[in-house]
């Protein structure tokens, strides 16, 4: 089904909360937000009815894998070129491992974690959030970075009209369609 | 913590504007600095050349004395780079919004500081082109990689620090530098659009950044206490006395948070005149700051008393011998330039007046970061000088070849910085409109 996109811009918060509020309050679903900012008023709106953003999944996937490497790592090396210290070297029996030294190895998952889950969080912002965008799309206006709120409504074109007038009503600086 | 909003209130495009400004062609004074800076440099780098060229034997250390300036050096300049992810790690979970006009500014000091740092293991390596011959993967070289050795936790926390940092930092970057891209034309344009990775504000990207920012502050947080704490053990892990102390990790924090935000006020109090910034770095904004160094100050002060007194109450000869030696010998100038340093000349920062004045921070801050540097001097060479047996007993001369090279590590740091702050926004233009009131037009907003 054919879409158009409604964009209105607006100068200040309040109205762009008004027009949200109306516009979720006749089944207008399908929007996009820009703000320069994330602005508390604009969030509370929107995340009603959203689940909470998926990226720590993607930290707690980095951060176990990080701590999975670093005993891995550690305790292998430690198999391999065995160091005795008091007697004793850490080395595999059928029961599992025995040895002196597993406390030092918690340094290094403790590092591990810190950093594969930092670099996991970052890869979930930018796979989520859908970037890189090498082409701008196309409601985005170069005012949305520095001190005007976007509001752009994908709707069915017969219903594009209404949405132009709801986003004059609601306090809207500019209203096109894209 | 104070309350960070402005009160001249500068508007949202306001922001943007005076940002941009920061970025245009500098003047006569600023190519100057870079001129001297480079110069300094220049001499750095022929004195390790030199150094390469004619052997170790230039730098002035000499057994017992293997880790002299170069060690401390290198430890002076991690515990710089901890004041940046302090503030934007710790501080944006506390919420403390007067960090949000400093922190840009200061987490680039701290990747460069942890670069800076990053060169001295190599400098004092010697033959740094072998410097591979360290890894153990694959090992044909048959090492013992040890896990054990407070050294190796050191490679992985100051590896995971530079990275996790500097993720941080250009995390926070992409929002401003798509503002950047939507104000410049022409050729910046194209540049600012690669790197702004065609960020738009849009509300997912918001919702996706702002829970990833959360986390990486919180992975962050202990990450900061960490990393200073690791290098400290690779003190406390020996027996050297003056350096057998479970005291040393906070101790070492503290110190490192100290004279980071010493280095801050040393880097944002010329910004802050030069670029005319006092709408967004606010007395109280100095206020804060003085605050925060004048109690790490005296944390600092309780730390060296405990020092003092542990050894002395530990009944063992050999360490009471030490600090005898430390506060009345050879290196005894060191020690006590240190304590006016780090506990007398700070204490003025008592007085609210010295607090928001940008001389007396300034002066402070530039005689915190030299007592600091004596600090890890006094940990380093007094301790190493005299130790168990009199017939390893040394004492350690600076060269000319290494003291160049010290003080040209400062140039390597300011050379970075200097050409940051022309590049990219030394102010966050994002966090500093979350401190201004948002626009509204029918109701007084209220939070």
């Amino acid at each position: 089904m054919a879409t158009e996109t409604v964009l209105g811009v607006f100068a200040h918060v309040d109205t762009t909360v008004r027009a949200l509020e109306e516009l979720r309050a006749r089944g207008y679903h399908d929007l996009t937000v820009y703000t320069p900012l994330p602005v508390h008023e604009i969030e509370e709106v929107l995340e009603r009815d959203r689940p909470v953003s998926r990226v720590r999944l993607f930290t707690l996937f980095g951060g176990l894998t990080g701590i999975a490497s670093a005993f891995l790592l550690t305790i292998w090396s430690s198999l391999v070129w065995g160091q005795v210290t008091g007697g004793k070297y850490l080395q595999l029996v059928p029961g599992g491992i025995i040895g002196s030294s597993l406390p030092p190895f918690f340094i290094i998952a403790f590092e591990l974690m810190v950093l594969f889950g930092g670099l996991a969080t970052v890869i979930g912002m930018v796979v989520l959030g859908r970037l890189p965008r090498w082409r701008p799309s196309p409601a985005y206006d170069r005012r949305f970075t520095n001190d005007r709120f976007g509001v752009a409504v994908h709707c069915a074109p017969e219903r594009a009209a209404s949405v132009h007038e709801l986003l004059r009503a609601a306090g809207a600086e500019e209203v096109k369609s894209r | 913590m104070s309350d960070g909003r402005t009160t001249a209130s500068p508007t949202f495009a306001d922001v943007n504007r005076d940002v941009l400004r920061t970025l245009e062609p500098p003047g006569n004074l600023y190519f100057a600095w870079m001129c001297f800076v480079a110069l300094l440099l220049a001499g750095f780098f022929a004195a390790w050349a030199g150094q390469v060229w004619w052997g170790m034997g230039m730098a002035g250390k000499r057994v017992p004395q293997m880790w002299a300036m170069y060690i401390t050096t290198f430890v002076f300049w991690i515990g710089i780079g901890h004041a940046g992810t302090l503030i934007s790690a710790i501080l944006y979970l506390f919420r403390a919004r007067w960090r949000t006009s400093i922190y840009r500014g200061a987490e680039a000091m701290t990747i460069f500081a942890v670069m800076t740092a990053g060169l001295f293991p190599l400098i004092h390596a010697g033959r740094m082109w072998f410097a591979y011959f360290l890894l153990p993967y694959p090992n044909q070289r048959f090492l013992w990689p040890n896990f054990r050795s407070p050294l190796v936790w050191d490679v992985f926390a100051i590896s995971t620090y530079l990275s996790i940092s500097t993720v941080f930092f250009i995390v926070g970057l992409v929002p401003d530098i798509a503002a950047l891209r939507d104000a410049s034309t022409g050729w910046r344009r194209r540049i600012f659009s690669m790197l702004a990775l065609g960020w738009e504000g849009s509300d997912t990207q918001w919702r996706h950044y702002r829970r990833a920012y959360g986390l990486l502050a919180s992975l962050a947080t202990p990450l900061v206490l960490s990393v200073h704490s690791v290098v400290s053990w690779d003190f406390a892990m020996a027996l050297v006395p003056g350096w057998h102390s479970t005291l040393f990790a906070p101790f070492f924090v503290d110190g490192a948070i100290f004279s980071g935000f010493a280095m801050v006020l040393v880097l944002m109090l010329p910004m802050r005149h030069f670029f005319h910034l006092h709408a967004y770095i606010q007395e109280k904004h100095l206020d804060a700051m003085g605050k925060l160094i004048l109690v790490t100050g005296l944390v600092l002060t309780y730390f060296y008393l405990c020092e003092i007194f542990t050894s002395l109450y530990s009944g063992e000869h050999i360490e009471k011998a030490s600090l005898f030696w430390k506060v009345t010998a050879t290196y005894a100038w060191a020690l006590w330039t240190m304590y006016f340093c780090n506990c007398i000349a700070p204490l003025v920062l008592f007085w609210k007046r010295a607090r928001t004045s940008p001389v007396v921070l300034y002066v402070v801050s530039i005689l915190v970061l030299i007592g600091m540097w004596f600090e890890r001097f006094n940990i380093i060479v007094p301790s190493l000088g005299h130790d168990f047996y009199p017939y390893t007993w040394g004492i350690y001369y600076p060269s000319p070849t290494d003291t160049m090279i010290v003080i040209g590590s400062f140039s390597f740091f300011f050379l970075l910085f200097l050409g940051f702050i022309k590049l990219m926004p030394s102010l966050s233009i994002v966090e500093v409109k979350e401190t201004i009131p948002p626009p509204m037009r029918d109701r007084a907003h209220g939070h």
